[in-house]
Protein backbone atom coordinates (compact mmCIF):
# COMPACT_ATOMS: atom_id res chain seq x y z
CA UNK A 1 0.00 0.00 0.00
CA UNK A 2 1.57 3.15 -0.94
CA UNK A 3 1.57 6.52 1.29
CA UNK A 4 0.20 9.82 0.81
CA UNK A 5 2.90 12.20 0.05
CA UNK A 6 1.38 14.01 3.43
CA UNK A 7 1.48 11.29 5.22
CA UNK A 8 5.45 10.82 4.19
CA UNK A 9 6.02 14.35 4.61
CA UNK A 10 5.19 13.88 8.39
CA UNK A 11 6.65 10.94 8.97
CA UNK A 12 10.10 12.15 7.41
CA UNK A 13 9.79 15.14 9.30
CA UNK A 14 7.46 14.61 11.88
CA UNK A 15 6.43 17.89 13.99
CA UNK A 16 6.63 18.92 17.39
CA UNK A 17 7.94 15.27 18.32
CA UNK A 18 8.61 15.57 22.48
CA UNK A 19 7.92 15.44 25.66
CA UNK A 20 6.07 18.33 28.20
CA UNK A 21 6.30 18.29 31.94
CA UNK A 22 3.16 16.05 32.58
CA UNK A 23 3.61 17.41 36.28
CA UNK A 24 2.89 21.19 35.51
CA UNK A 25 -1.08 22.11 36.05
CA UNK A 26 -1.49 23.57 32.73
CA UNK A 27 0.17 20.71 30.88
CA UNK A 28 -2.90 17.64 30.01
CA UNK A 29 -1.51 14.20 28.87
CA UNK A 30 -3.36 11.95 26.80
CA UNK A 31 -1.89 8.29 26.35
CA UNK A 32 -4.09 6.17 24.34
CA UNK A 33 -4.24 2.86 21.97
CA UNK A 34 -2.16 -0.35 23.38
CA UNK A 35 1.04 -2.09 22.81
CA UNK A 36 -0.18 -4.94 21.95
CA UNK A 37 -2.51 -3.16 19.31
CA UNK A 38 0.52 -2.03 17.35
CA UNK A 39 -0.28 1.56 18.32
CA UNK A 40 0.00 4.00 21.53
CA UNK A 41 0.00 7.58 20.76
CA UNK A 42 0.86 9.78 23.98
CA UNK A 43 -0.33 13.36 22.96
CA UNK A 44 0.59 16.55 25.30
CA UNK A 45 -0.96 20.35 25.51
CA UNK A 46 0.25 23.12 27.21
CA UNK A 47 -2.25 26.02 27.77
CA UNK A 48 -1.56 29.39 28.44
CA UNK A 49 -3.88 30.26 30.97
CA UNK A 50 -3.79 34.00 30.69
CA UNK A 51 -4.99 33.49 27.10
CA UNK A 52 -6.51 30.08 27.37
CA UNK A 53 -4.98 28.93 23.77
CA UNK A 54 -3.27 25.68 23.62
CA UNK A 55 0.51 27.69 23.61
CA UNK A 56 2.23 24.08 23.40
CA UNK A 57 1.99 20.51 21.71
CA UNK A 58 3.87 17.30 21.84
CA UNK A 59 3.03 14.23 20.62
CA UNK A 60 5.30 10.63 20.54
CA UNK A 61 3.97 7.91 18.68
CA UNK A 62 4.67 3.70 18.55
CA UNK A 63 2.97 2.82 15.37
CA UNK A 64 2.44 2.63 11.73
CA UNK A 65 3.69 5.28 9.49
CA UNK A 66 -0.04 6.75 9.38
CA UNK A 67 -0.59 6.84 13.20
CA UNK A 68 2.86 8.91 13.73
CA UNK A 69 1.38 11.34 10.55
CA UNK A 70 -1.95 11.30 12.46
CA UNK A 71 -0.49 12.75 15.46
CA UNK A 72 2.06 14.95 14.28
CA UNK A 73 -0.73 16.45 12.39
CA UNK A 74 -2.76 16.66 15.35
CA UNK A 75 0.13 18.50 17.27
CA UNK A 76 0.03 21.23 14.57
CA UNK A 77 -3.71 21.94 14.57
CA UNK A 78 -4.01 22.01 18.26
CA UNK A 79 -1.45 24.97 18.39
CA UNK A 80 -2.71 28.17 18.77
CA UNK A 81 -6.57 27.06 19.48
CA UNK A 82 -8.74 27.46 22.68
CA UNK A 83 -9.12 23.74 24.32
CA UNK A 84 -12.78 24.10 23.29
CA UNK A 85 -11.97 24.59 19.61
CA UNK A 86 -9.55 21.52 20.08
CA UNK A 87 -12.09 19.30 21.32
CA UNK A 88 -13.81 20.03 18.06
CA UNK A 89 -11.27 18.13 16.21
CA UNK A 90 -12.77 15.43 14.33
CA UNK A 91 -11.03 12.51 12.60
CA UNK A 92 -12.54 12.91 9.67
CA UNK A 93 -10.75 15.78 9.00
CA UNK A 94 -7.35 14.25 9.85
CA UNK A 95 -8.26 11.43 7.37
CA UNK A 96 -9.42 13.54 4.78
CA UNK A 97 -6.45 15.66 5.25
CA UNK A 98 -3.58 13.31 5.44
CA UNK A 99 -5.88 11.00 2.65
CA UNK A 100 -5.80 8.32 4.77
CA UNK A 101 -7.03 4.89 3.26
CA UNK A 102 -9.85 2.95 5.16
CA UNK A 103 -7.49 0.53 6.86
CA UNK A 104 -6.00 2.99 8.11
CA UNK A 105 -8.68 5.39 9.93
CA UNK A 106 -8.46 3.93 13.25
CA UNK A 107 -5.15 5.81 13.62
CA UNK A 108 -6.91 8.79 13.00
CA UNK A 109 -9.69 7.92 15.61
CA UNK A 110 -7.25 7.10 17.83
CA UNK A 111 -5.26 10.37 17.26
CA UNK A 112 -8.92 12.33 17.73
CA UNK A 113 -9.03 10.13 21.12
CA UNK A 114 -5.66 11.40 22.53
CA UNK A 115 -6.75 14.92 21.84
CA UNK A 116 -9.98 14.53 24.07
CA UNK A 117 -7.39 12.51 26.64
CA UNK A 118 -4.96 15.46 26.81
CA UNK A 119 -7.74 17.76 27.16
CA UNK A 120 -9.93 15.77 30.15
CA UNK A 121 -6.34 15.44 32.14
CA UNK A 122 -6.25 19.16 31.63
CA UNK A 123 -9.42 19.82 32.91
CA UNK A 124 -9.31 17.10 35.76
CA UNK A 125 -6.09 19.24 37.09
CA UNK A 126 -7.84 22.33 36.26
CA UNK A 127 -10.73 21.81 39.11
CA UNK A 128 -13.53 21.36 35.69
CA UNK A 129 -15.46 18.00 35.42
CA UNK A 130 -14.18 15.29 32.96
CA UNK A 131 -15.95 15.47 29.38
CA UNK A 132 -17.59 11.74 28.64
CA UNK A 133 -15.64 10.93 24.84
CA UNK A 134 -17.25 8.53 22.90
CA UNK A 135 -16.00 4.91 23.23
CA UNK A 136 -14.71 3.74 19.85
CA UNK B 1 14.98 -17.70 -31.17
CA UNK B 2 17.99 -17.54 -29.22
CA UNK B 3 18.45 -14.85 -26.66
CA UNK B 4 21.91 -14.50 -24.48
CA UNK B 5 21.79 -13.67 -20.89
CA UNK B 6 24.45 -12.89 -18.30
CA UNK B 7 24.07 -16.20 -15.80
CA UNK B 8 23.90 -13.74 -13.09
CA UNK B 9 24.06 -9.86 -13.57
CA UNK B 10 23.75 -9.54 -10.13
CA UNK B 11 26.65 -10.78 -8.57
CA UNK B 12 28.93 -8.19 -10.89
CA UNK B 13 31.09 -6.86 -7.81
CA UNK B 14 31.89 -3.55 -10.34
CA UNK B 15 28.53 -2.57 -10.20
CA UNK B 16 26.97 -0.08 -8.05
CA UNK B 17 24.58 -0.72 -5.22
CA UNK B 18 21.71 -1.25 -6.99
CA UNK B 19 18.09 0.27 -5.36
CA UNK B 20 15.87 -0.70 -4.26
CA UNK B 21 17.81 -3.69 -2.43
CA UNK B 22 15.24 -6.93 -2.12
CA UNK B 23 15.38 -9.08 0.91
CA UNK B 24 11.62 -10.60 1.03
CA UNK B 25 12.80 -13.52 -1.04
CA UNK B 26 10.92 -15.84 1.28
CA UNK B 27 7.73 -14.72 0.05
CA UNK B 28 9.11 -15.01 -3.50
CA UNK B 29 12.27 -15.01 -5.59
CA UNK B 30 13.20 -13.20 -8.40
CA UNK B 31 13.86 -15.82 -11.84
CA UNK B 32 17.42 -17.03 -12.63
CA UNK B 33 18.36 -15.81 -15.88
CA UNK B 34 19.20 -18.94 -16.73
CA UNK B 35 15.65 -20.59 -15.98
CA UNK B 36 14.77 -18.23 -18.15
CA UNK B 37 16.89 -19.35 -21.06
CA UNK B 38 15.95 -22.93 -20.40
CA UNK B 39 12.16 -21.89 -20.40
CA UNK B 40 11.62 -19.28 -23.74
CA UNK B 41 11.58 -22.11 -26.46
CA UNK B 42 8.63 -23.68 -24.93
CA UNK B 43 6.42 -20.73 -25.33
CA UNK B 44 6.28 -19.96 -29.23
CA UNK B 45 8.69 -22.78 -30.96
CA UNK B 46 8.08 -25.89 -28.98
CA UNK B 47 4.36 -25.26 -27.82
CA UNK B 48 2.91 -28.61 -28.08
CA UNK B 49 0.75 -30.54 -25.18
CA UNK B 50 2.58 -33.33 -23.78
CA UNK B 51 -0.24 -35.46 -23.73
CA UNK B 52 -0.61 -35.53 -27.73
CA UNK B 53 1.62 -38.77 -28.11
CA UNK B 54 0.48 -39.13 -31.91
CA UNK B 55 3.00 -36.33 -33.33
CA UNK B 56 6.53 -34.40 -32.98
CA UNK B 57 5.03 -31.08 -31.53
CA UNK B 58 3.90 -33.59 -28.46
CA UNK B 59 6.94 -35.74 -28.13
CA UNK B 60 9.29 -32.47 -27.79
CA UNK B 61 6.87 -31.51 -25.47
CA UNK B 62 6.39 -34.66 -23.05
CA UNK B 63 10.37 -34.87 -23.53
CA UNK B 64 11.00 -31.59 -21.90
CA UNK B 65 8.76 -32.58 -19.42
CA UNK B 66 10.45 -36.03 -18.74
CA UNK B 67 13.55 -34.12 -18.29
CA UNK B 68 12.45 -31.90 -16.02
CA UNK B 69 10.93 -34.34 -14.34
CA UNK B 70 14.18 -35.98 -14.07
CA UNK B 71 16.09 -33.08 -12.60
CA UNK B 72 13.31 -31.96 -10.02
CA UNK B 73 13.85 -35.87 -8.74
CA UNK B 74 17.19 -35.77 -8.60
CA UNK B 75 17.02 -32.28 -6.33
CA UNK B 76 15.22 -34.15 -3.47
CA UNK B 77 16.43 -37.90 -4.22
CA UNK B 78 13.35 -39.54 -5.24
CA UNK B 79 12.30 -41.73 -8.31
CA UNK B 80 10.94 -39.24 -11.63
CA UNK B 81 7.73 -41.00 -11.32
CA UNK B 82 7.16 -40.02 -8.13
CA UNK B 83 6.99 -36.22 -9.42
CA UNK B 84 3.59 -34.97 -9.50
CA UNK B 85 3.62 -31.44 -11.34
CA UNK B 86 1.18 -28.87 -10.06
CA UNK B 87 0.33 -25.18 -10.08
CA UNK B 88 2.29 -24.37 -6.78
CA UNK B 89 2.56 -24.96 -3.20
CA UNK B 90 -0.72 -24.50 -2.27
CA UNK B 91 -2.17 -26.89 -4.64
CA UNK B 92 0.41 -29.35 -3.61
CA UNK B 93 -0.81 -28.93 -0.01
CA UNK B 94 -4.20 -29.19 -0.67
CA UNK B 95 -3.81 -32.06 -2.70
CA UNK B 96 -1.83 -33.56 -0.49
CA UNK B 97 -3.96 -33.17 2.96
CA UNK B 98 -7.50 -33.30 0.97
CA UNK B 99 -6.46 -36.22 -1.30
CA UNK B 100 -5.10 -38.46 1.88
CA UNK B 101 -7.67 -38.06 3.71
CA UNK B 102 -10.22 -39.32 0.88
CA UNK B 103 -8.05 -42.00 -0.19
CA UNK B 104 -7.25 -43.18 3.44
CA UNK B 105 -10.77 -42.62 4.97
CA UNK B 106 -11.64 -46.25 5.53
CA UNK B 107 -8.48 -46.33 7.90
CA UNK B 108 -9.03 -43.32 9.60
CA UNK B 109 -9.91 -39.23 9.60
CA UNK B 110 -7.22 -37.87 12.05
CA UNK B 111 -4.67 -35.79 10.60
CA UNK B 112 -1.67 -34.03 12.89
CA UNK B 113 -0.13 -30.27 11.89
CA UNK B 114 1.25 -27.62 13.93
CA UNK B 115 0.02 -24.32 14.20
CA UNK B 116 2.77 -22.42 12.56
CA UNK B 117 2.24 -24.03 9.63
CA UNK B 118 1.64 -21.68 5.90
CA UNK B 119 -2.01 -21.01 5.72
CA UNK B 120 -2.40 -23.61 2.65
CA UNK B 121 -2.00 -26.31 4.86
CA UNK B 122 -3.79 -24.70 8.19
CA UNK B 123 -6.78 -24.29 5.72
CA UNK B 124 -6.89 -27.33 3.75
CA UNK B 125 -7.12 -28.59 7.20
CA UNK B 126 -9.97 -26.49 8.34
CA UNK B 127 -11.61 -27.67 5.14
CA UNK B 128 -11.06 -31.52 6.48
CA UNK B 129 -12.51 -30.81 9.50
CA UNK B 130 -15.81 -29.70 7.48
CA UNK B 131 -15.65 -32.58 6.23
CA UNK B 132 -15.58 -34.65 9.25
CA UNK B 133 -12.34 -35.13 9.90
CA UNK B 134 -10.51 -34.54 13.16
CA UNK B 135 -7.37 -32.63 13.37
CA UNK B 136 -4.78 -32.17 16.01
CA UNK B 137 -3.11 -28.79 16.20
CA UNK B 138 0.46 -29.15 17.80
CA UNK B 139 1.75 -26.32 19.51
CA UNK B 140 5.24 -25.12 19.14
CA UNK B 141 8.24 -24.31 21.93
CA UNK B 142 8.92 -20.92 22.26
CA UNK B 143 11.91 -21.89 19.69
CA UNK B 144 9.69 -22.85 17.17
CA UNK B 145 10.53 -26.20 16.94
CA UNK B 146 7.73 -29.08 17.58
CA UNK B 147 7.87 -30.90 21.06
CA UNK B 148 8.74 -34.58 19.38
CA UNK B 149 6.66 -36.13 22.46
CA UNK B 150 3.72 -33.87 22.26
CA UNK B 151 3.74 -35.51 18.65
CA UNK B 152 3.81 -39.33 19.09
CA UNK B 153 0.78 -38.54 21.97
CA UNK B 154 -1.50 -36.75 19.90
CA UNK B 155 -1.18 -40.50 17.14
CA UNK B 156 -4.25 -42.52 18.07
CA UNK B 157 -5.63 -45.49 16.10
CA UNK B 158 -7.22 -42.91 13.60
CA UNK B 159 -4.66 -41.01 12.93
CA UNK B 160 -3.74 -41.38 9.01
CA UNK B 161 -1.85 -38.23 8.14
CA UNK B 162 1.51 -35.98 9.77
CA UNK B 163 1.60 -32.76 8.24
CA UNK B 164 4.80 -30.98 9.52
CA UNK B 165 6.60 -28.42 7.47
CA UNK B 166 10.29 -28.75 6.66
CA UNK B 167 11.55 -24.60 7.05
CA UNK B 168 9.19 -22.12 8.06
CA UNK B 169 8.13 -19.22 6.02
CA UNK B 170 8.48 -16.26 8.63
CA UNK B 171 11.40 -17.66 10.92
CA UNK B 172 13.06 -20.02 8.83
CA UNK B 173 13.33 -22.74 11.87
CA UNK B 174 13.65 -26.36 10.67
CA UNK B 175 11.33 -29.03 12.07
CA UNK B 176 12.88 -32.25 13.32
CA UNK B 177 11.46 -34.18 10.17
CA UNK B 178 14.05 -37.26 10.47
CA UNK B 179 12.96 -38.05 13.85
CA UNK B 180 8.96 -36.33 13.10
CA UNK B 181 9.06 -39.20 9.71
CA UNK B 182 10.75 -41.99 12.60
CA UNK B 183 7.70 -41.21 14.88
CA UNK B 184 5.05 -41.49 11.74
CA UNK B 185 6.56 -44.72 10.53
CA UNK B 186 6.38 -46.60 13.57
CA UNK B 187 2.71 -45.81 13.95
CA UNK B 188 2.20 -46.48 9.91
CA UNK B 189 1.27 -42.92 9.88
CA UNK B 190 1.83 -41.22 6.73
CA UNK B 191 4.43 -38.20 6.70
CA UNK B 192 3.41 -34.90 4.46
CA UNK B 193 5.83 -32.14 4.42
CA UNK B 194 5.21 -28.71 2.76
CA UNK B 195 8.72 -27.83 2.24
CA UNK B 196 8.25 -24.58 0.40
CA UNK B 197 11.06 -22.92 1.65
CA UNK B 198 13.66 -25.64 2.12
CA UNK B 199 13.82 -27.53 -1.21
CA UNK B 200 16.93 -25.83 -2.87
CA UNK B 201 18.13 -24.18 0.25
CA UNK B 202 19.04 -26.94 2.25
CA UNK B 203 19.74 -30.66 1.53
CA UNK B 204 16.47 -32.74 1.14
CA UNK B 205 16.31 -36.04 0.01
CA UNK B 206 13.23 -38.09 0.67
CA UNK B 207 14.31 -41.75 1.16
CA UNK B 208 16.65 -40.88 3.83
CA UNK B 209 13.90 -37.86 5.51
CA UNK B 210 11.50 -40.35 5.58
CA UNK B 211 8.89 -38.05 3.89
CA UNK B 212 6.09 -39.77 2.33
CA UNK B 213 4.59 -36.44 0.73
CA UNK B 214 6.28 -33.08 0.05
CA UNK B 215 4.97 -30.01 -1.50
CA UNK B 216 7.08 -27.41 -2.93
CA UNK B 217 7.01 -24.77 -5.58
CA UNK B 218 9.17 -23.18 -8.37
CA UNK B 219 9.09 -19.40 -7.45
CA UNK B 220 10.90 -19.92 -4.31
CA UNK B 221 13.67 -21.26 -5.78
CA UNK B 222 14.32 -18.94 -8.46
CA UNK B 223 11.95 -20.55 -10.84
CA UNK B 224 8.68 -19.09 -12.14
CA UNK B 225 5.94 -18.65 -10.29
CA UNK B 226 2.93 -20.57 -11.31
CA UNK B 227 3.99 -24.09 -11.05
CA UNK B 228 5.13 -26.89 -8.22
CA UNK B 229 5.68 -30.15 -7.59
CA UNK B 230 3.80 -32.65 -4.77
CA UNK B 231 6.54 -35.74 -4.06
CA UNK B 232 4.37 -38.86 -4.17
CA UNK B 233 5.91 -41.98 -2.81
CA UNK B 234 5.98 -45.12 -4.76
CA UNK B 235 7.71 -47.56 -2.70
CA UNK B 236 7.41 -48.77 1.07
CA UNK B 237 4.92 -47.43 1.05
CA UNK B 238 3.10 -46.84 -1.79
CA UNK B 239 1.15 -43.70 -1.46
CA UNK B 240 -2.10 -42.63 -3.07
CA UNK B 241 -3.90 -39.55 -3.33
CA UNK B 242 -7.64 -38.81 -4.37
CA UNK B 243 -7.42 -36.34 -7.02
CA UNK B 244 -9.19 -32.78 -6.31
CA UNK B 245 -9.71 -31.77 -9.90
CA UNK B 246 -11.53 -34.02 -12.30
CA UNK B 247 -10.45 -34.50 -16.05
CA UNK B 248 -7.92 -36.28 -18.53
CA UNK B 249 -6.24 -37.97 -15.71
CA UNK B 250 -2.36 -36.48 -16.46
CA UNK B 251 -0.08 -36.90 -13.80
CA UNK B 252 -1.12 -40.82 -12.92
CA UNK B 253 -4.44 -39.96 -12.55
CA UNK B 254 -3.41 -37.19 -9.47
CA UNK B 255 -3.36 -33.94 -10.98
CA UNK B 256 -5.29 -33.77 -14.05
CA UNK B 257 -4.97 -30.58 -16.47
CA UNK B 258 -2.75 -30.33 -19.84
CA UNK B 259 0.83 -29.86 -18.26
CA UNK B 260 2.41 -26.11 -18.14
CA UNK B 261 5.68 -27.29 -20.48
CA UNK B 262 7.54 -23.84 -19.90
CA UNK B 263 6.71 -23.83 -16.16
CA UNK B 264 7.47 -26.79 -16.00
CA UNK B 265 11.37 -27.04 -18.08
CA UNK B 266 12.05 -24.01 -15.73
CA UNK B 267 11.27 -25.65 -12.43
CA UNK B 268 13.52 -28.31 -13.29
CA UNK B 269 16.01 -25.73 -14.36
CA UNK B 270 15.62 -24.55 -11.24
CA UNK B 271 16.31 -27.52 -9.62
CA UNK B 272 19.26 -28.29 -11.09
CA UNK B 273 20.44 -25.01 -10.51
CA UNK B 274 20.44 -25.43 -6.97
CA UNK B 275 21.32 -28.45 -7.20
CA UNK B 276 24.73 -27.63 -8.44
CA UNK B 277 25.20 -24.34 -6.34
CA UNK B 278 23.07 -24.73 -2.85
CA UNK B 279 25.99 -25.92 -1.03
CA UNK B 280 28.09 -22.69 -1.97
CA UNK B 281 25.26 -20.57 -2.06
CA UNK B 282 23.62 -21.71 1.39
CA UNK B 283 27.23 -21.11 2.85
CA UNK B 284 27.57 -17.59 0.94
CA UNK B 285 23.50 -16.61 2.67
CA UNK B 286 24.16 -17.86 6.03
CA UNK B 287 27.33 -16.07 6.64
CA UNK B 288 25.58 -12.99 4.58
CA UNK B 289 22.98 -13.74 7.04
CA UNK B 290 24.91 -14.24 10.61
CA UNK B 291 26.96 -10.68 9.62
CA UNK B 292 23.58 -9.19 9.45
CA UNK B 293 22.24 -10.71 12.40
CA UNK B 294 25.12 -9.95 14.10
CA UNK B 295 25.01 -6.00 13.52
CA UNK B 296 21.34 -5.30 14.03
CA UNK B 297 22.22 -7.29 17.25
CA UNK B 298 23.96 -4.85 18.26
CA UNK B 299 20.99 -2.45 18.62
CA UNK B 300 19.67 -2.19 22.24
CA UNK B 301 16.37 -4.60 23.03
CA UNK B 302 16.34 -6.41 19.57
CA UNK B 303 16.10 -9.94 19.85
CA UNK B 304 16.02 -13.01 17.16
CA UNK B 305 12.79 -15.04 17.27
CA UNK B 306 12.61 -18.70 16.65
CA UNK B 307 15.45 -21.36 17.19
CA UNK B 308 18.96 -20.07 15.17
CA UNK B 309 20.78 -23.60 15.14
CA UNK B 310 18.04 -25.20 13.60
CA UNK B 311 17.20 -22.63 10.91
CA UNK B 312 17.39 -21.60 6.40
CA UNK B 313 20.32 -20.07 5.67
CA UNK B 314 19.21 -16.89 4.36
CA UNK B 315 16.17 -16.25 7.11
CA UNK B 316 16.56 -14.18 10.04
CA UNK B 317 13.56 -12.55 11.83
CA UNK B 318 14.35 -10.06 14.49
CA UNK B 319 12.50 -7.88 16.57
CA UNK B 320 13.09 -4.82 17.42
CA UNK B 321 11.63 -3.83 20.54
CA UNK B 322 9.19 -0.41 21.24
CA UNK B 323 9.03 0.27 17.02
CA UNK B 324 6.20 -0.75 15.32
CA UNK B 325 7.23 -2.28 12.06
CA UNK B 326 5.04 -1.21 9.59
CA UNK B 327 6.25 2.35 10.82
CA UNK B 328 9.95 0.71 11.07
CA UNK B 329 9.33 -0.28 7.23
CA UNK B 330 8.08 2.73 6.09
CA UNK B 331 11.77 4.44 7.03
CA UNK B 332 14.02 2.54 4.68
CA UNK B 333 10.80 0.57 2.40
CA UNK B 334 11.87 2.85 -0.60
CA UNK B 335 15.37 1.27 -0.60
CA UNK B 336 14.79 -2.47 1.00
CA UNK B 337 11.96 -4.42 0.57
CA UNK B 338 11.41 -6.54 3.44
CA UNK B 339 8.27 -8.37 5.61
CA UNK B 340 7.15 -7.70 8.83
CA UNK B 341 5.42 -9.73 11.33
CA UNK B 342 2.97 -6.26 11.94
CA UNK B 343 -0.48 -6.72 10.48
CA UNK B 344 -1.07 -2.56 10.87
CA UNK B 345 -3.05 -2.93 7.57
CA UNK B 346 -5.25 -5.84 8.31
CA UNK B 347 -8.41 -5.28 9.75
CA UNK B 348 -7.77 -7.48 12.30
CA UNK B 349 -5.21 -6.04 13.77
CA UNK B 350 -3.65 -9.11 14.35
CA UNK B 351 0.18 -9.62 14.42
CA UNK B 352 1.78 -12.62 13.05
CA UNK B 353 0.09 -16.27 14.36
CA UNK B 354 3.51 -17.77 13.71
CA UNK B 355 5.45 -15.18 16.41
CA UNK B 356 2.53 -15.51 18.73
CA UNK B 357 2.87 -19.13 18.29
CA UNK B 358 6.30 -18.94 20.02
CA UNK B 359 4.60 -17.21 23.29
CA UNK B 360 6.02 -13.71 22.05
CA UNK B 361 3.75 -10.94 23.05
CA UNK B 362 1.60 -8.89 20.29
CA UNK B 363 4.34 -5.87 21.04
CA UNK B 364 7.05 -7.86 20.06
CA UNK B 365 5.15 -9.55 17.01
CA UNK B 366 4.13 -6.08 15.80
CA UNK B 367 7.93 -5.14 16.10
CA UNK B 368 9.87 -7.57 14.24
CA UNK B 369 11.22 -7.73 10.37
CA UNK B 370 11.81 -10.74 8.57
CA UNK B 371 14.58 -11.07 6.46
CA UNK B 372 14.96 -12.94 3.60
CA UNK B 373 18.50 -13.39 1.74
CA UNK B 374 18.59 -14.40 -2.00
CA UNK B 375 20.89 -15.48 -4.54
CA UNK B 376 21.37 -12.20 -6.02
CA UNK B 377 21.82 -10.35 -2.43
CA UNK B 378 25.35 -8.94 -2.22
CA UNK B 379 27.57 -7.65 0.76
CA UNK B 380 26.99 -4.15 -0.17
CA UNK B 381 23.51 -4.68 0.01
CA UNK B 382 23.87 -5.91 3.59
CA UNK B 383 26.27 -2.98 4.20
CA UNK B 384 23.39 -0.78 3.39
CA UNK B 385 20.46 -2.26 5.23
CA UNK B 386 22.38 -2.93 8.15
CA UNK B 387 23.05 1.33 7.95
CA UNK B 388 19.23 2.30 7.07
CA UNK B 389 17.39 -0.67 9.34
CA UNK B 390 19.80 0.75 12.43
CA UNK B 391 19.48 4.27 11.71
CA UNK B 392 15.37 3.76 11.58
CA UNK B 393 14.97 2.01 14.96
CA UNK B 394 16.58 4.66 16.75
CA UNK B 395 15.20 7.39 15.03
CA UNK B 396 11.53 5.92 15.35
CA UNK B 397 12.55 4.89 19.17
CA UNK B 398 13.48 8.83 19.68
CA UNK B 399 9.43 9.12 18.69
CA UNK B 400 8.20 6.53 20.72
CA UNK B 401 6.27 6.87 23.82
CA UNK B 402 7.16 3.05 24.88
CA UNK B 403 10.65 3.44 24.86
CA UNK B 404 10.71 6.63 27.09
CA UNK B 405 8.72 4.74 29.60
CA UNK B 406 11.32 1.96 29.04
CA UNK B 407 14.45 4.59 29.50
CA UNK B 408 12.35 6.03 32.47
CA UNK B 409 11.88 2.31 34.22
CA UNK B 410 8.17 2.39 33.86
CA UNK B 411 6.76 -0.58 33.87
CA UNK B 412 4.78 -0.82 30.60
CA UNK B 413 3.35 -4.27 31.28
CA UNK B 414 1.67 -2.81 34.38
CA UNK B 415 -0.71 -0.08 32.68
CA UNK B 416 -3.62 -0.32 31.88
CA UNK B 417 -4.31 -0.10 28.33
CA UNK B 418 -7.17 0.99 26.99
CA UNK B 419 -8.23 -1.75 24.24
CA UNK B 420 -10.05 -1.05 20.98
Amino acid sequence: MAYSDKVIDHYTNPKNVGTLDKAKTNVGTGLVGAPECGDVMRLQIEVDQESGLISDAKFKTFGCGSAIASSSLATEWLKGKTVDQALAIDNMDIVEELNLPPVKIHCSVLAEDAIKAAINDYRVKNGLAELATAAH
Amino acid sequence: MCVTLHPNPFKDKTMELNLPIYLDNNATTPMDPRVLEAMLPYFVEKFGNAASRNHSFGWVAEEAVDYAREQVAKLINADPKEIIFTSGATESDNLALKGVFEMYASKGNHVITCTTEHKAVLDACKHIEKMGGQVTYLEVKADGLIDLAELEKAITDKTILISIMYGNNEIGVIQPVREISAIARKHGVLFFTDATQAVGKVPVDVLADGIDLMAFSGHKMYGPKGVGALYVRRKNPRVKVTAQMDGGGHERGMRSGTLNVPGIVGLGKACELCMNEMAEESKRLSTMRDRLEAALMQVEEAYVNGNREHRLPHTTNISFKYVEGEGLMMGFNKNIALSSGSACTSASLEPSYVLKALGLGDDLAHSSLRFGLGRFTTDEQIDFTINAITTSVLKLREMSPLWEMFKEGVDIDAIEWAHH
